[in-house]
C-alpha cells in the first residue's frame, strides 16, 4: 500500500510535467510579456477597436462632402448605365503620352486585373482557367479609354470596383494598359 | 415512346372499366406532351454542337450567366425550352434578342421588357457576330441535363499515402501504448513474483551496488562540485533562453473568426499578396483588405469545388460554412446586398511594440523586398502564423546583411556615392545608409 501511494504520486506528478509543458506550447494564444505599458499603445492603431465612434472602429470615413487635400479631382460620372454609355463617349485620360507609364501600368495590371483577364488580357487568367469566373476576351469587347476607366472605377456585372485599391493616376496608367492589351490582340 | 403505349396497354388490360376512360384521356394528353418535347428538343440537339456550345458559351456568355445561378442574367439552363413553353417565344425571338437585346426591348415586345426591368434594366451585350449555328450550338449546350455533383471517391490507398502525416501519427501513438502496456505488464509480474517469494519466504537478494555507487560520489567532493557547477549551468542557460522569449511571439496563430486560407488563395489560385494587402506598396501599414475587396471574387464563387471541399475535411473545416461567414458579414443574400453587415473581427497576428516603427513601403516598394523574407512560406499556410521573431535583433541582421538597391533610384544617387567612399564599398547595406540609428526605429 505504501509503495503504491509513492509510485503512484511519481505518476502523477511526471504527467502534470508533461501536460504544463505541451500546454506552453500552445500558440492560439500570445506570448507573456516584461512590462507592457510601453507595448500597447495608447494612441489608437490601424483599424483598432473603439468605443469612441458608433460603429465600434478606428478607421473612419471621410466626412460626407469632403475632399483630400491637393491633387483631386472628383469623378462626376455615374454608377448607372447612362453613365457608363456617357464615359465610353465622353471620357476621355488626362495624361499624355508622355506621362503614361505602361511599365507601371503592367505591374498593376498584373496584380490586380491578371487574375481574371489573363496576363494578355485574352480572359485566360487563372480563375477563368478553373472556370470559376469568366470576364471573356478583350479583343471582343467594345470598350474606350472612358468605358475601361469607368469599369475600374465603378465594377460592372459581376466585376467589382477597383477604385479602393488604385489611386488616380495609377488607373489612368491601368487604363492606357489596357488599351494597349486590347491592340496588341486585335493585331 | 414505346413504353408509354405498352404501360396504356397494360393499364387498359387490368384496369376495371369504368377507370379506363379517365386513365386513357390522361394518359393521351400526357403522351402527346411527351412527344411534342422530344420533338422540340431534338430538333433543336440534332443541329446545334454541344461540344463547341460550351466554348461559344465560356467565350461569349459566361461573364454574366451561368448555367444553373442567377448572375448578371437569368439562369439559362434549358432556355429555350422554358420559352417556349411559358412565354411561346421561338427561336427566332432567341436569335434577335441575342444579336441585339436592346432592339427587342425598343420593339416594345412585352416579355423583353418584363425580363429587362426584371434584370435592373443592365442590358445585355449585343452580340451580333454570333451566327445561328453558334446560337443553336449554346442552346444545345444549355439544353445538356445537369450533371450529378459528383462525389469525390476516396481509394484508401492514395488515401493512407497522401495523409502520410497522420497515419504515421496514430502508428506511433499505438506504439506508445503498447510499450506503456509492455511495462505495465513486466512491473505486474514482477510484483507478483515479489509476493511469491515473499509468501515462500525466500529472500530475494537486493541489490546493494547503486548504494555504494551513490556513497562513493557523496564523498567525491570533486566529482560534487562539478556536478553542481554543471547544473547551475544548464539550468541558468534554460532560464537565460525561456526568459529571452517571453514577448517573442513567434509561431503565433489565433483562430480567426472567418477560416481564410493563403494556401487557397495566395497558393493554389494564385492570386497576388498586394491584390488584397494593397496598401503594403504605398503606406506604412499593409492592412487586412476591406469585404468588397473578398467580393468581388466571391459574387461569383459562392461554393469551392468538391475537390476543394475534400481538402478542407483533412483540416476540420467546411470551406462552403466559411464562405457562408463572410455573405453573413457582408451582408449578401446571393444576388444583392441587404443592407445588413457586420464587421469580421480578424484578430492582429504581427504586432510590433508601440515604442518601434516599422513602415512597408520603405522595404516592399523602395527595398523590393519580397514578403516571404519576412513572413515566411505564406503561400503554404492554411492558417496565418508569425513566421519571424520580429525582434529588433532580427531587424537589425537583415540591415547589416541587405544591400540597399540603388540602381533607378535618383533620391540615393548622391548619399550613396559619398557614403560608399567613406566606406569604401562598392554596395552600401541598409546599416551603413544609416539602418541602425536608434532614432530610425524608435521614436
Ligand atoms: C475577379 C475577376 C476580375 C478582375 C480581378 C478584374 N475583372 Fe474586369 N471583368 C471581369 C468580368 C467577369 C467582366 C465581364 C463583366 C460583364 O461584362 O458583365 C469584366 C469586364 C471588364 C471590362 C469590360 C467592361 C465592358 O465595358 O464590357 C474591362 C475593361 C475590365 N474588365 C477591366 C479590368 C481591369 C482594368 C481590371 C484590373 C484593375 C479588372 N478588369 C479586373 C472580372 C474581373
Ligand atoms: C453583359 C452581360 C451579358 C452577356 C455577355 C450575355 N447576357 Fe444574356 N442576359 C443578360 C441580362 C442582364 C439578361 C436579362 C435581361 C436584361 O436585363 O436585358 C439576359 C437575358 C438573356 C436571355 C433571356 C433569358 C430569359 O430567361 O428570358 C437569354 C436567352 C440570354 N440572355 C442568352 C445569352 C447568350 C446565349 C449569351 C452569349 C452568347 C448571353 N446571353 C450573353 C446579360 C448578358
Ligand atoms: C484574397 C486576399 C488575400 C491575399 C491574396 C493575401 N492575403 Fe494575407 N491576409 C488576408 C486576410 C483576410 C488576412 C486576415 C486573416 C488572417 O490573419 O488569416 C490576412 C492576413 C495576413 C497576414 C497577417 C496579418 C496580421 O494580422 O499580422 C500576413 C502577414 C499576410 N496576410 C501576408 C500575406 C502575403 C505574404 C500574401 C501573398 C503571398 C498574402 N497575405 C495574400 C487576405 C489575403
Ligand atoms: C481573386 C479572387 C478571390 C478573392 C479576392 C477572395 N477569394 Fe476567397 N476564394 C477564391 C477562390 C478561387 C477560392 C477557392 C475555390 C475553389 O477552390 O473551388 C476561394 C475560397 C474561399 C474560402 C473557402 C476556403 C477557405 O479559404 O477557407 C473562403 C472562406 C474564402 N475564399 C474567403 C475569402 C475572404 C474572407 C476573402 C477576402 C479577404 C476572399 N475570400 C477573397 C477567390 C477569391
Ligand atoms: C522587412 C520585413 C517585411 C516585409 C518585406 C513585409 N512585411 Fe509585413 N510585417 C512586417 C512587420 C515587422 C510587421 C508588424 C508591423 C507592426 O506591428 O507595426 C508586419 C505586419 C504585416 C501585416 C499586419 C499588420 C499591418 O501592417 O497591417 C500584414 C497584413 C503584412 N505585414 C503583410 C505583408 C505583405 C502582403 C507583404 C508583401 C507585400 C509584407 N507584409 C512584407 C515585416 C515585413
Ligand atoms: C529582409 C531584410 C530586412 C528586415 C528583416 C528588416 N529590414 Fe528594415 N530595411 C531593409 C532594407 C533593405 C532597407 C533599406 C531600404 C531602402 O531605403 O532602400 C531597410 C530600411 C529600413 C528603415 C529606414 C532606414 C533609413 O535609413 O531610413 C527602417 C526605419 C527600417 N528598415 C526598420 C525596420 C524594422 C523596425 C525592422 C524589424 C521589425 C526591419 N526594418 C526589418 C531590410 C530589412
Ligand atoms: C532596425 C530597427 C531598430 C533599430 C535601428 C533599433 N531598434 Fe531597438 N528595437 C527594435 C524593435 C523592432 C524592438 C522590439 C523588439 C521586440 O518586441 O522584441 C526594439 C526593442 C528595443 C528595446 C527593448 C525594449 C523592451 O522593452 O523590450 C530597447 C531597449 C531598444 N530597442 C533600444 C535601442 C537602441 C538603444 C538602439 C540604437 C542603438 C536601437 N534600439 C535601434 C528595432 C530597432
Amino acid at each position: 500500500m505504501h509503495i503504491n501511494m509513492k509510485i503512484a504520486a511519481k505518476y502523477i506528478v511526471v504527467s502534470i510535467l508533461l501536460v504544463s509543458f505541451v500546454s506552453c506550447q500552445k500558440n492560439s494564444r500570445p506570448n507573456y510579456q516584461y512590462m507592457p505599458n510601453m507595448y500597447e499603445s495608447v494612441g489608437y492603431e490601424t483599424y483598432q477597436e473603439s468605443d469612441a465612434f458608433a460603429n465600434g472602429v478606428e478607421a473612419q470615413l471621410p466626412a460626407e462632402g469632403t475632399i483630400p487635400r491637393g491633387d483631386f479631382m472628383p469623378f462626376e460620372i455615374d454608377n448607372t448605365t447612362e453613365g457608363y454609355e456617357e464615359a465610353k463617349l465622353n471620357l476621355t485620360s488626362p495624361l499624355d503620352s508622355t506621362q503614361v507609364d505602361y511599365e507601371q501600368g503592367k505591374v498593376l495590371y498584373d496584380i490586380y486585373c491578371a487574375i481574371c483577364h489573363g496576363t494578355k488580357g485574352d480572359g485566360n487568367g487563372t480563375l477563368a482557367k478553373k472556370e470559376l469566373i469568366i470576364p471573356g476576351s478583350y479583343a471582343d469587347k467594345d470598350i474606350t479609354t472612358g468605358s475601361i476607366y469607368h469599369t475600374i472605377y465603378y465594377g460592372k456585372n459581376t466585376m467589382g470596383s477597383y477604385a479602393n485599391q488604385l489611386s488616380e493616376t495609377e488607373r489612368w496608367h491601368v487604363v492606357a494598359y489596357v488599351e494597349k492589351l486590347k491592340a496588341d490582340l486585335k493585331k | 415512346m414505346k413504353k408509354s403505349y405498352q404501360s396504356l396497354e397494360d393499364n387498359s388490360t387490368n384496369n376495371m372499366k369504368q377507370v379506363i376512360y379517365r386513365n386513357l384521356t390522361s394518359k393521351i394528353l400526357y403522351l402527346g406532351f411527351i412527344l411534342l418535347l422530344t420533338f422540340s428538343t431534338s430538333l433543336s440537339a440534332q443541329e446545334g454542337d454541344p461540344v463547341n456550345g460550351k466554348k461559344v458559351f465560356l467565350a461569349n456568355c459566361a461573364s454574366c450567366h451561368k448555367l444553373d445561378k442567377v448572375m448578371t442574367g437569368p439562369a439559362l439552363r434549358n432556355v429555350e425550352a422554358r420559352l417556349a413553353e411559358e412565354h411561346g417565344l421561338d427561336r427566332e425571338w432567341i436569335n434577335a434578342w441575342i444579336r441585339n437585346s436592346a432592339a427587342v426591348i425598343k420593339s416594345g415586345d412585352p416579355y423583353a421588357n418584363k425580363i429587362y426591368n426584371e434584370y435592373n434594366q443592365s442590358p445585355m451585350t449585343a452580340l451580333a457576330s454570333l451566327t445561328d449555328q453558334d446560337i443553336s450550338d449554346v442552346l444545345a449546350y444549355t439544353a445538356q441535363p445537369k450533371p450529378e455533383p459528383v462525389v469525390p471517391t476516396v481509394d484508401p490507398n492514395t488515401n493512407t499515402q497522401g495523409e502520410g502525416g497522420v497515419s504515421n501519427n496514430i502508428i506511433l501513438g499505438a506504439l506508445a501504448v503498447l510499450f506503456g502496456l509492455l511495462a505495465m505488464a513486466l512491473i505486474l509480474v514482477k510484483r507478483t513474483l515479489n509476493r511469491f517469494a515473499e509468501a515462500k519466504g525466500i529472500e530475494v537478494p537486493s541489490k546493494k551496488g547503486g548504494d555504494s555507487i551513490w556513497k562513493a560520489f557523496v564523498q567525491n567532493q570533486f566529482l560534487v562540485l562539478v556536478t553542481a557547477i554543471f547544473f547551475l549551468l544548464a539550468s541558468g542557460y534554460f532560464a537565460y533562453g525561456y526568459f529571452m522569449q517571453i514577448g517573442v511571439d513567434q509561431g503565433y496563430e489565433p483562430v480567426q473568426p472567418i477560416h481564410y486560407s493563403h494556401r487557397i488563395h495566395a497558393g493554389d489560385n494564385g492570386i497576388d499578396c498586394k491584390y488584397c494587402h494593397s496598401s503594403a506598396r504605398v503606406s506604412k501599414t499593409s492592412g487586412i483588405p476591406s469585404l468588397n475587396v473578398c467580393m468581388n471574387c466571391h459574387k461569383s464563387i459562392s461554393e469551392v469545388a468538391p475537390a476543394t471541399l475534400a481538402e478542407g475535411k483533412e483540416y476540420g473545416v467546411d470551406y462552403n460554412a466559411e464562405i457562408q461567414k463572410l455573405y453573413d458579414a457582408v451582408g449578401w443574400d446571393g444576388t444583392a446586398y441587404t443592407g445588413d453587415s457586420k464587421p469580421v473581427k480578424w484578430i492582429r497576428v504581427h504586432n510590433l511594440p508601440d515604442f518601434a516603427y516599422f513602415n512597408h513601403s520603405q522595404h516592399v516598394t523602395v527595398g523590393g523586398i519580397e514578403c516571404q523574407t519576412c513572413h515566411g512560406p505564406v503561400e503554404e499556410m492554411e492558417i496565418m502564423y508569425q513566421d519571424a521573431p520580429l525582434t529588433m535583433g532580427w531587424c537589425i541582421n537583415c540591415h547589416r546583411e541587405t544591400n540597399v538597391k540603388v540602381k533607378d533610384n535618383a533620391y540615393y544617387t548622391k548619399i550613396h556615392e559619398q557614403l560608399s567612399k567613406k566606406y569604401g564599398v562598392e554596395q552600401l547595406t541598409a546599416a551603413q545608409m544609416g539602418g541602425l540609428e536608434c532614432g530610425k526605429c524608435h521614436y
